[in-house]
């Protein structure tokens, strides 16, 4: 899960890593306030959507008086963002964080994430701050430093000294920066973070070092533990079919395509729209209804494909193991016969009494093609929404 | 012969008196599996079935000589059970649980390292020898027995697809192993390859993979270096847009890194025989491992 960098910043505050002063807010007048409150000019107006590339993408401005402040955070609150993460459709943006402007000396960059394959946590430093780190590691990668901690012993001072000297810190900066990596360090670990990021880190004229940004997402797998957490999702950032979806603990991600489709398993479905792709067609979505699928979640999960207007085939492609197909093919029926069928459907069973699934299918005098096997069934589909 | 497990795996399985732990240990039992002992905390001494529950792991293998532990615990208390597993005295524990915390299997992970015990998952079908010893999920009817593939995959179903059309094709299947689909696991792909390619009566090997990590880059420069038998490969997930979680925590792809393309060329470059069109992936097999 994703949070925006106004909340991120909230939780940085609670474990002391310093971030400059500022206030979120939801229109101009607010953001004027917000400006006002803080005191001091200039100040930056930064639009809270949950891609990155905002800068690039003007979503981020300095205004040097408080008309400015207002007048950007206008012009800022109600646009279509668009950067190199939201795809060509962009984000509207709804609010704006309103911060002081700072005296920056220097940009670096810090975060900490999961390491799958050693499974070690990894803390990345690098002087190359402000930039887009992907690249700097493909071209650069001597400028990233790279320090392991043992998940059961965590953080020892030596890591924070390793990533405060390896950042070439001047002395006076060095204690300040190795608080601010511990409390990191204690955020990311207490809250399941699969990443926290601060890009960039700003080394100030004064010695100070601040998170100028903050990005913090979660494992989806912990949310449970974290209550506090879920309360900052915001659904304007998501797809609202996948909204839909999540209500009903369905895992759908929608595409672009036209043939939408519903898989049990997650790497089944995957290669469902790879043969989708294969046979001539593009899939609309990623759905996998799961193991223990209930027909009411397979009604749910046809109600919601249904539901884009781009879908003009369907592909069920079900291997009966745990779910039978006989239960898969009830609940078929059913949905089909609430929801109604304008587009052809296509059922591809295998598995676990199949031969009655089947049955059910050929008895319920809908309009479903059924196939023999996956290449059969990807065909077919293919054919019908040419 | 086979990987792993064998007829003479005892198993034990905790959690199962949960409404998961029953349906699958009774499917278990009826493949022919020997499953000797269940643990549910509290529940020591009750019966599930004909198969005795005990307190705790350790008082199971003491009674029992169990060697081998299938979990179903539910997530929040999941790493607990397999480091319970660990320390209780089985060699090998098949972790079924999906939605374990990341940080959870880190410190899994590291804690299990050293000690003489195989985890494979979690987030996993289990692993099958078929006709001798089910421990997991997936449907025992469609496996063949008596070889000679050896079949190892991220997925479930994905995994049953492959099978089917093996089976459907004749080819039987020595082991069929499924590690998960979590990014952090324990048995990977390499430890399979390199016991497939000791076990004398597995003549080929099917491995599957999807997105996300590079595990199959990793087990691809085994291959070139250890494997000598012949490999089919399939790759889920060529379709799967950028940044996106598709179902399993560990299939995304990130900083252009995980990419079924740069999975695929990887196999490629190893040798392997790279299957495309999943629709005809046991044509395939046929043609390569009964030439």
């Amino acid at each position: 899960m994703k949070i925006h960098e106004y909340q991120a910043k909230e939780l940085f505050r609670k474990y002391n890593i310093p971030v400059p002063g500022g206030g979120v807010a939801f229109s101009a007048a607010e953001a004027r306030q917000a400006a006002e409150n803080l005191g001091s000019l200039p100040v930056v107006v930064k639009a809270q959507i949950h891609a990155g590339g905002r800068g690039k993408g003007g979503g981020v401005k300095l205004a040097q008086s408080l008309d400015e402040a207002q007048y950007l955070a206008d012009t800022i609150i109600g646009m279509n963002l668009v950067t190199h993460q939201t795809g060509p459709a962009g984000q509207p943006v709804k609010k704006v964080l309103v911060e002081q402007g700072l005296d920056i000396a220097k940009e670096l960059y810090l975060s900490i994430i999961p390491d799958r394959a050693t499974a070690q946590h990894v803390i990345m430093a690098s002087e190359a701050g402000g930039m887009d780190i992907e690249e700097v590691a493909a071209k650069t990668p001597e400028k990233i430093i790279k320090v392991s901690v043992d998940p059961l012993a965590g953080l020892q001072p030596y890591h924070c000294r390793e990533a405060a000297f390896g950042l070439n810190l001047p002395p006076a900066a060095v204690k300040p920066f190795m608080q601010l990596l511990s409390g990191l360090f204690k955020l990311f670990v207490d809250y399941d973070c699969s990443l926290v990021e601060i890009n960039p880190l700003v080394l100030t004229a004064d010695d100070q070092v601040l998170a100028l940004d903050a990005k913090v997402t979660f494992d989806d797998n912990a949310l449970y533990r974290h209550k506090d957490i879920l309360e900052m999702r915001d659904i304007d950032e998501e797809d609202p079919l996948e909204v839909e979806a999540s209500r009903f603990n369905l895992n759908y991600i929608n595409l672009d395509g036209n043939v939408g489709n519903m898989v049990n398993g997650a790497g089944l479905a995957m290669a469902t729209m790879d043969i989708i792709k294969l046979a001539g067609a593009e899939p609309a979505n990623f759905l996998d209804v799961g193991g223990g699928a209930s027909a009411e979640m397979v009604e749910n999960g046809f109600r919601i494909i249904l539901s884009d207007p781009n879908v003009k085939g369907i592909l069920i492609n079900i291997f009966g193991g745990i779910l039978r197909c006989d239960v898969l093919a009830e609940g078929v029926v059913q949905a089909a016969q609430k929801v109604g069928l304008n587009v052809s459907v296509v059922v591809r069973m295998e598995g676990t009494n199949v031969e009655k699934g089947r049955q059910i299918l050929a008895e319920s005098g809908l309009n479903l093609t059924t196939a023999v096997d996956l290449a059969d069934a990807a065909g077919k589909v293919a054919r019908m929404v040419a | 012969m086979s990987i792993f497990v064998d007829k003479n795996t005892k198993l034990l399985v905790q959690g199962i008196t949960g409404r998961e732990g029953q349906f699958h240990t009774r499917q278990c039992v009826e493949y022919g599996t020997r499953v000797v002992a269940g643990v549910t905390p509290g529940k020591g001494g009750q019966k599930m079935d004909d198969v005795p529950v005990f307190n705790s792991v350790k008082a199971a293998v003491q009674a029992t000589g169990a060697n081998a532990s299938m979990i179903f615990v539910p997530p929040p208390f999941a790493a607990d059970a397999i480091m319970e597993a660990a320390d209780g005295g089985v060699d090998l524990i098949v972790a079924i649980t999906e939605g374990i915390p990341v940080m959870d299997m880190m410190k899994v992970k590291n804690y299990l390292q050293g000690k003489p015990v195989r985890l494979i998952g979690p987030n996993c079908p289990g692993i099958i020898t078929p006709g001798a010893c089910k421990i997991g999920i997936m449907p025992g009817p469609i496996h063949k027995p008596g070889g000679p593939i050896g079949v190892v995959s991220r997925s479930g179903t994905l995994t049953y697809e492959v099978v089917h059309q093996l089976t459907l094709q004749g080819i039987g299947q020595t082991t069929c192993i499924g590690i998960g689909g979590d990014p952090v696991n324990g048995t990977n792909f390499i430890d399979c390859l390199a016991a497939f390619q000791d076990d004398p009566e597995t003549e080929g090997i099917v491995m599957v993979g999807e997105i996300g990590g590079n595990a199959e880059e990793e087990a691809c420069e085994f291959i070139t270096a250890q494997v000598s038998k012949p490999v089919v490969g399939f790759i889920a997930g060529l379709t799967a847009p950028p940044g996106r979680r598709m179902g399993h925590a560990g299939a995304i792809i990130s900083g252009g890194s995980g990419t079924a393309q740069a999975k695929i060329e990887a196999m490629s470059a190893a040798g392997i025989h790279v299957c495309e069109n999943l629709g005809t992936l046991g044509k395939m097999c046929a043609g390569i491992f009964k030439a």
